[in-house]
């Protein structure tokens, strides 16, 4: 429901960076995505394609860069991947750990001409 | 040419409920986001915790629905102020709309602020509101893989109430297991079971939170 929102949000951001830059036409929007943060980037990109009509973006691809979900375990002391509904550390088993990366959902760049 | 940009997407939300949360500090009102499914019993844990919280504080509640008011109406009759956010469709509350609806309450008079979120174990957990405190409730009968299946809120959360949990027999819930996956997620989670209609760990539950609204309202 809310991948609207979203998407909205992305055109507002990269419509800004294009006009501040004096850019004529935005080629791609580089975007970091978490496997952790619940959004569908599928979805977004379709959004994109009807909501950036007439803006400055229109046209514009999105490169979405998932980030996967990784693990600091307390118990073994070391890094992992983990899968989205995996939620024990790989290596020993263990609940006790933090997140280092998976939660990120950010635009990173545009190219622009 | 390529432009480096870095900035968050949800950042209109974060901005929004940051706004909010100095505004509550500053008027020292304590706000708790009540999430979970349709039928997980906010509602009711929301009845309960006025009960147990207006001895000691003034208590308004807003109301999340995607339309209509009995929840609100529940509320209204046991004498608390209560405000109706309708979302019209939306699966979630936005900070924004929270910030739209503390227009409606005189926060000098308040000391606790409830929020019913709306019932979806999924998005609500992507939407910070400035709140102090989010408590997830997962209802027995909802059954013991929801963690798993619904990780995000349970590790955003910083309460987890194992609600109705007089039914645990007829259900085969493993709490154990919940707690176990629930602590991984998310290690300083406080787990309570709870019921309405029997004492669990209730008493804990509302010592806990009197415990954060009394560390707040005399900072």
């Amino acid at each position: 429901m809310h991948e609207l929102a979203i998407t909205e949000g992305i055109i507002k951001i990269a419509s800004e960076v294009a006009e501040k830059n004096k850019a004529k036409k935005v080629l791609n929007i580089k975007i970091k995505c978490g496997d952790f943060s619940g959004v569908v980037p599928s979805l977004i990109q379709e959004y994109f394609d009807i909501v950036s009509k007439g803006t400055i973006v229109e046209g514009a691809k999105l490169i979405i860069d998932r980030v996967p979900i990784r693990i600091y375990c307390f118990e073994c002391q070391s890094e992992s991947e983990i899968q989205r509904s995996q939620i024990c550390c790989p290596k020993c088993g263990a609940y006790k750990y933090k997140m280092i990366s998976g939660k990120e959902f950010f635009v990173e760049s545009l190219e622009v001409e | 040419m390529e432009i480096k940009v870095v900035k968050q997407i949800m950042g209109w939300n974060e901005d929004c409920s940051n706004e909010i949360k100095k505004e509550l500090d500053e008027k020292k009102v304590f706000m708790i986001n009540i999430m979970g499914s349709p039928g997980a019993g906010k509602t009711s844990v929301i009845v309960e915790l006025i009960k147990e919280l207006s001895k000691d504080y003034k208590v308004a509640v807003i109301e999340g629905d995607i339309t209509g008011q009995i929840d609100a109406e529940k509320i209204s009759q046991m004498g608390i102020l209560v405000v109706q956010l309708n979302t019209d469709g939306a699966c979630h509350i936005e900070a924004m709309s929270i910030k739209n609806i503390l227009n409606y309450f005189n926060l000098n008079d308040i000391d606790v602020l409830l929020i019913e979120n709306i019932g979806n174990l999924v998005c609500p957990a992507e939407f910070n509101l400035g709140e102090d405190l989010k408590v997830a409730i997962l209802s027995i009968p909802e059954g013991d893989d929801k963690v798993q299946k619904y990780p995000l809120m349970f590790s955003v959360a910083n309460v987890l109430l194992l609600n109705k949990f007089d039914m645990r027999d007829y259900f085969e819930f493993d709490e154990e297991k919940v707690i176990k996956y629930a602590k991984g997620l998310n290690p300083e989670l406080e787990v309570y079971r709870f019921s309405s209609r029997k004492e669990y760990d209730n008493k804990e539950f509302f010592n806990s939170i009197k415990e954060k609204i009394k560390n707040k309202l005399t900072r």
